[in-house]
């Protein structure tokens, strides 16, 4: 195990992580406190409450995962996509290194930059609304948990993305849809009985659920399927990476 | 000498039928600087890729220090440093952090001894804080060459180093390549620069077309160089080397003409003794010519006879 390169590959993108993080934080705190003053102050003040729960409130696992799995996709994207676009990929494909320990390097990276948002939100979140967390270490195992598959999402999107547009595209046209759909706004129980069962399909389903509530401590759908449905998740990435690497598909001539 | 480089059969061949390498077969010698030299297009940069890493092969096997660059690819690689063609670079990054990266890419625990030791060799030191994109072109150069030297190769290859570089940082190159080889460092460099081959390899290797043509130790292609020819055109076409001139070098060239063959190098070259055996036979001359084999006319003749 060649753990020097992953420290390598790690130390390097945290360095031009917090190079830029000013600018990496700034934004998804700005769009999410204006998400808690529309949402939760404005339309929420209109609306009861959802399971028990006001609305504000409601809402806030739902904007952690909204801005978290952005976040992770568009980070481990770009971290991937940056050395073939310059070049610098020459360097990974020629080092002592396994396809575990690169993607190791750089979805690490770029999970724990997703991690800081994402607890950085939570913190914000306390600003504009009385929340409490039941099961704190959970909290924080979802988190790291989606941040860690998403990462690995983006790492296959970099990959795959052949320009700059295409590395736009699947955040913009698959994970925010999915999210959006995904229950962070409302309860999955809100739905008409038919669309109940569609988003069943959705992954996000899971994550959001699972994550309100070790907030809350009530769930749609039980703990151990959002735990399963992680888990498979991160399998399914990780297999791709392997097959990727093993057949050099957009890496090797 | 030990082989540390053996290239066996390597063909490349792309989907739309194109035949990048055609069965190349190579050993590099442990130690030695060997030029691979070919015009643009050669396959050059494809055989460098494959043995690195960065392609795949279509065939064939290669292998770095006694490792199979695929089965055994770790121990092979942790042997090579690789200064790309292209200067490829984040740009934003400081010099110094570029690397320190490579090193630890390659899986060899922090030094920054050794990073200090590599920046002054290439008198990159003083700009070891300055973000790449602060940087001339040629000094984008030396922190390529000072990622590979960051991991200690015992086998560097230098695709093109001397594309687009002042006098003074090849000469600045030069005197690296001299020190790593002073050191036991096998260096593989290509150019399609006959004067850079010829200046610093110990070996040229001629490659055209996917193919290696020739390999030869640069001393002896010097020689063939020192070689000069006479072609001499008589009065009188002859059919055969005449009798009398059995003891000069001489070859029957096209159209009755004879040749003669001598080296430049020598004390005597025996011009004078045979133009008076040619007037005491009676001949007479009606031209003479004289040429010299260049490394560029091996070079060339080599490249057109493949073509």
């Amino acid at each position: 195990m060649n753990l020097n390169a992953v420290r390598a590959i790690y130390i390097f993108e945290m360095t031009r992580t917090f190079r830029t993080l000013l600018q990496s934080v700034v934004s998804p705190v700005l769009s999410t406190s204006l998400y808690f003053v529309v949402f939760g102050a404005a339309i929420g003040s209109r609306i009861d409450t959802v399971e028990g729960i006001s609305y504000g409130a409601f809402i806030v696992p739902g904007l952690i995962m909204l801005s978290v799995l952005v976040q992770s996709v568009s980070n481990a994207s770009f971290g991937i996509y940056m050395p073939k676009f310059i070049g610098t990929i020459y360097e990974l494909l020629s080092a002592p290194a396994s396809f575990i320990e690169i993607t190791a390097g750089y979805v690490l990276a770029a999970a724990t930059k997703s991690l800081i948002i994402g607890v950085i939100i939570l913190f914000t979140s306390f600003l504009f609304v009385d929340i409490s967390v039941q099961h704190p270490f959970w909290m924080l195992a979802f988190l790291v948990m989606t941040c860690l598959s998403f990462s690995l999402f983006g790492f296959i999107i970099g990959i795959w993305a052949k320009n700059f547009e295409q590395l736009q595209l699947v955040p913009l046209l698959i994970v925010t849809p999915l999210v959006f759909l995904g229950g962070s706004f409302y309860s999955i129980s809100m739905l008409p009985a038919g669309w109940q069962t569609v988003a069943m399909f959705n992954p996000v389903v899971y994550l959001v659920s699972g994550f309100r509530w070790s907030f809350f401590g009530s769930a749609e759908v039980a703990l151990g399927w959002s735990l399963l449905a992680i888990a498979a998740f991160t399998l399914a990435c990780v297999a791709v990476i392997g097959w990727i690497f093993h057949t050099g598909y957009r890496l090797r001539k | 000498m030990n082989d540390i480089v053996i290239v066996d059969g390597v063909r490349k061949s792309y989907d739309n039928g194109f035949e990048a390498l055609k069965a190349v077969s190579l050993n590099i010698r442990e130690g030695e600087i060997l030029a691979l030299l070919g015009p643009n297009g050669a396959g050059k940069t494809t055989l460098i890729s494959i043995i690195c890493g960065i392609a795949n092969a279509s065939a064939g096997k290669i292998s770095v220090g006694g490792h199979d660059t695929l089965r055994d690819y770790r121990a092979a690689r942790r042997l090579i440093g690789l200064v790309p063609q292209e200067i490829s670079l984040e740009p934003f990054e400081k010099v110094i952090n570029t690397v320190r990266f490579s090193r630890g890419l390659f899986g060899f625990p922090k030094d920054e001894a050794h990073i200090e030791k590599v920046l002054r060799q290439l008198s990159l030191w003083d700009k070891k804080d300055s973000r790449i994109n602060e940087l001339s072109g040629g000094m984008k150069r030396r922190v390529l060459i000072a990622k590979a030297l960051s991991h200690e190769p015992r086998v560097l290859f230098l695709d093109e180093p001397s594309a687009g570089v002042d006098v003074e940082l090849r000469k600045d190159m030069w005197r690296v390549v001299d020190g790593l080889k002073r050191d036991g460092v096998t260096i593989i460099l290509t150019t399609h620069y006959i004067e850079e081959a010829e200046a610093i390899a110990d070996r040229v290797a001629i490659i055209a077309h996917g193919e290696i043509l020739l390999v030869e130790e640069k001393a002896a292609l010097m020689q063939r160089m020192g070689q000069k020819q006479m072609v001499i055109e008589l009065q009188v076409p002859v059919t055969e080397v005449p009798e009398a001139l059995h003891r000069h070098s001489l070859e029957m060239g096209p159209e009755g003409t004879l040749i003669f063959s001598y080296d430049t190098r020598g004390e005597r070259t025996g011009i004078t003794k045979l133009l008076s055996d040619l007037s005491a036979a009676g001949m007479v001359l009606r031209d003479v010519q004289t040429r010299q084999s260049s490394l560029e006319d091996i070079f060339v003749d080599l490249v057109r006879k493949d073509a």
